[in-house]
Order: structure tokens, then C-alpha cells, then sequence
């Protein structure tokens, strides 16, 4: 995958694939919290390995993350992150008011399967209208849930990318409370491995010059 | 005044005292520090990759794979007058951030960088006389080559010194 052959145009595309994906999730999440959940504009950049990490406060930076790997088609990784106070504060909604700890060892069985499952549905909707929106064959693996630092999440998702590339294409959609617009509820993160750009871009009917 | 000389993925640096040498956020990367304690030099390499064969880009970035990291770091150390006799290792990083059931072998990417560090280490006849690895916590850690020791801290087991 050669960076330079990206035009302005297969930028747009994927920041329609993040707006798109992402509003779903949105919908799916303020569906679930009964609240309303707003969404920035995708940003899709070029960045190097150690400015993703700057995305979400550094890479010691600890926070609530669901993993998982698109197979199909177009294969990549896709992470839901949150900070820790915001990822309590979703699950104790969830759970009916509930007071949930996810910092420190003893984090109960019940906040990690439903940060799980959150991530579950956010991650499938995104993903449903991303396979829509270009008619490619996606489909998530099972979700995995970490809570760690965040450099050590995300190079997880570096390692396809990692073997042709300094850098990464990263599609970020960042959540906001509806009424607190600028306080960040969580993001997610679209990495397609390299060799799945030309697929998406051929499947929107702008192929990348060969 | 002494500094922290940082270490960024895929990255390569040296230190001296007073200065003391760091990298953030280690998942399934290793972090190798080699150390010459009589000439109080050590460097750190933060490794992403196990070996520098999966490299698919035209130029290769040799910090980011364990074979070509550790070779390129041990030779700066012995070019800032390091004794190749007197090299030693201490690695840290290699965990499973992620459960998976399936066997894709890019999801034990951890365990792979592990095992090959220690091959390339055993090669280059360097002995590793402290690790911490595997597991599936972030780490982050701090080297002194003034006392050469290895300070690992984790989200939930504290603060660590090997």
C-alpha cells in the first residue's frame, strides 16, 4: 500500500465510512442509555504509531477498550475506547444503576461481559453499515475487552500495518453527551489492514491509481 | 540535572548516567535494554515485530523487528565504547493484551517477540539476567544505568524492579 497514491477523494471516502458507521453506533447507544449521544466528525489521518496513542491522552493513558478483528473481505481491526469514569458511568446505566469499578484487580465478571457486549453492538452496527456502504463481505470476530494503558492496546491493532508501514490510516469518530459537547465519551477506531484500502476504494468505484 | 532519554514503538536509543532511559505503554512489544555496567552505558529497543522477514516495505525500519533491533543496538553500544564481553540483557513486554479462542498466530504476536529476542540474545552470546514477561498487562519501564535497574509498572500490580 503506497500512501502517496491517496487522493483527497479516498479520504472523504473513509470519513463517509466512519460518519456512516459511527452514526449508526450512535444510534444503537442512545438507544440503549435512552439518552441522547452525539458524534464529532469522523477525522481520518496519516499519523505514526506513537500519535494514535496521543488520540486518546498518551500511551500510559489507561482506558476501557473492546477489540475486535473484521474478517471478510476487507480485513482490519476495530477498537471502541473510553476512559475508565466515562466506561463506569455507560455501564451503570446499563445496569440499572448499579455502581460498577472498573479500575483496580478485582473488576466483577458482570462489567467486563457488559462493557463486552456494549462493544459487541456498537462494533457489529458500525460494521452492518460499513459492509452496506460498499457491499463487502465484513464480519467481527468474537469482541475482546481490555482495560489497560492505551499504547499497549492499540499497538495490538498495528502489527498488520506494522509489517509494510511506519505510519497508519486511522478512521476516528469521537462520542459526546449531547449536552456536554465537549466532554469525549469514547471512540472508535477503524484500522483496515493495507492491503484492504484498494478493496474498499475499487468496491466505492474510485480505485487507487496503479 | 538528569533526564529521561525516551524510547518511542518500533524506536532505538542509548543512555548514560545520570540520565535514565524509558518507553510507555508495552503490550505485546518487548522492550530490550543492553547494558555495559563497568562503562555505564545501555541503550533500549522497543520491538514491535519478531523478525525482520515479515517486512513488506520497501525500506526497513530495523527497530521495529527483534533480529534487526537488537543487532542495530548492540552495535551502537559497542561503537559509544561498550564491552561486547561485558553486555548484558533485560527485557520486559510480551503480553496477550487480548483473549482470543482462535488460533490466528498474529493474536500471539506477545509470546513470538519473546521467544525470538531470547534467540537473537543467545546468538549475539549476551545473557539475559532479568526478565518479566507475558501476562496481559500494558507495561511501561524505566532503566538506570547508573544502577542497572529495571523499574516495570503495570495498571493493577503496582510498581515492579527487576
Amino acid at each position: 500500500m503506497d500512501f502517496l497514491k491517496i487522493q483527497p477523494i479516498h479520504l472523504d471516502i473513509l470519513r463517509e465510512i466512519g460518519n456512516i458507521g459511527a452514526g449508526h453506533a450512535a444510534t444503537a447507544l442512545s438507544k440503549m442509555l435512552n439518552k441522547a449521544v452525539d458524534m464529532k466528525v469522523p477525522s481520518v489521518n496519516v499519523i505514526s504509531f506513537e500519535e494514535i496513542s496521543e488520540m486518546v491522552g498518551g500511551a500510559e493513558n489507561v482506558v476501557a477498550s473492546v477489540f475486535l478483528r473484521i474478517v471478510g473481505d476487507a480485513p482490519g481491526c476495530m477498537f471502541f475506547m473510553l476512559p475508565i469514569e466515562q466506561a463506569e458511568l455507560l455501564l451503570k446505566d446499563l445496569l440499572g444503576g448499579q455502581r460498577v469499578q472498573l479500575a483496580g484487580d478485582d473488576v466483577s465478571e458482570i462489567s467486563l461481559s457488559a462493557l463486552q457486549e456494549v462493544g459487541n453492538i456498537l462494533s457489529g452496527s458500525y460494521l452492518t453499515s460499513f459492509s452496506d456502504f460498499t457491499s463487502l463481505n465484513l464480519q467481527p470476530s468474537v469482541p475482546a475487552t481490555s482495560i489497560d494503558m492505551a499504547g499497549a492496546i492499540l499497538s495490538f491493532g498495528l502489527f498488520e500495518i506494522s509489517t509494510v508501514s511506519d505510519y497508519a490510516i486511522v478512521i476516528d469518530t469521537a462520542f459526546t453527551d449531547i449536552e456536554k459537547q465537549d466532554e469525549v465519551k469514547g471512540h472508535f477506531f477503524l484500522l483496515p489492514d493495507p492491503e484492504s484500502f484498494s478493496k474498499i476504494f475499487l468496491a466505492l468505484g474510485v480505485p487507487l491509481d496503479e | 540535572m538528569s533526564e529521561i532519554i525516551k524510547v518511542g514503538i518500533a524506536d532505538i536509543n542509548v543512555v548514560s548516567p545520570p540520565d535514565t532511559i524509558r518507553t510507555t505503554g508495552l503490550g505485546s512489544c518487548v522492550g530490550v535494554i543492553l547494558f555495559d555496567q563497568i562503562n555505564k552505558i545501555a541503550g533500549m529497543a522497543h520491538i514491535m515485530l519478531p523478525d525482520s522477514s515479515l517486512s513488506k516495505a520497501p525500506a526497513l525500519n530495523k527497530g521495529k523487528y527483534a533480529d534487526t533491533a537488537i543487532r542495530s543496538l548492540y552495535e551502537m553500544l559497542i561503537n559509544l565504547g561498550a564491552n561486547r564481553k561485558a553486555l548484558k540483557a533485560k527485557i520486559a513486554g510480551g503480553a496477550q493484551m487480548f483473549q482470543f479462542s482462535s488460533g490466528n498466530e498474529m493474536m500471539r504476536i506477545g509470546p513470538r517477540n519473546v521467544e525470538r529476542v531470547k534467540e537473537e540474545l543467545y546468538s549475539l552470546e549476551i545473557p539475559l539476567i532479568a526478565s518479566d514477561t507475558g501476562g496481559s498487562s500494558g507495561r511501561t519501564i524505566e532503566f538506570d544505568p547508573n544502577t542497572t535497574l529495571l523499574t516495570i509498572k503495570t495498571v493493577n500490580a503496582g510498581i515492579k524492579v527487576i
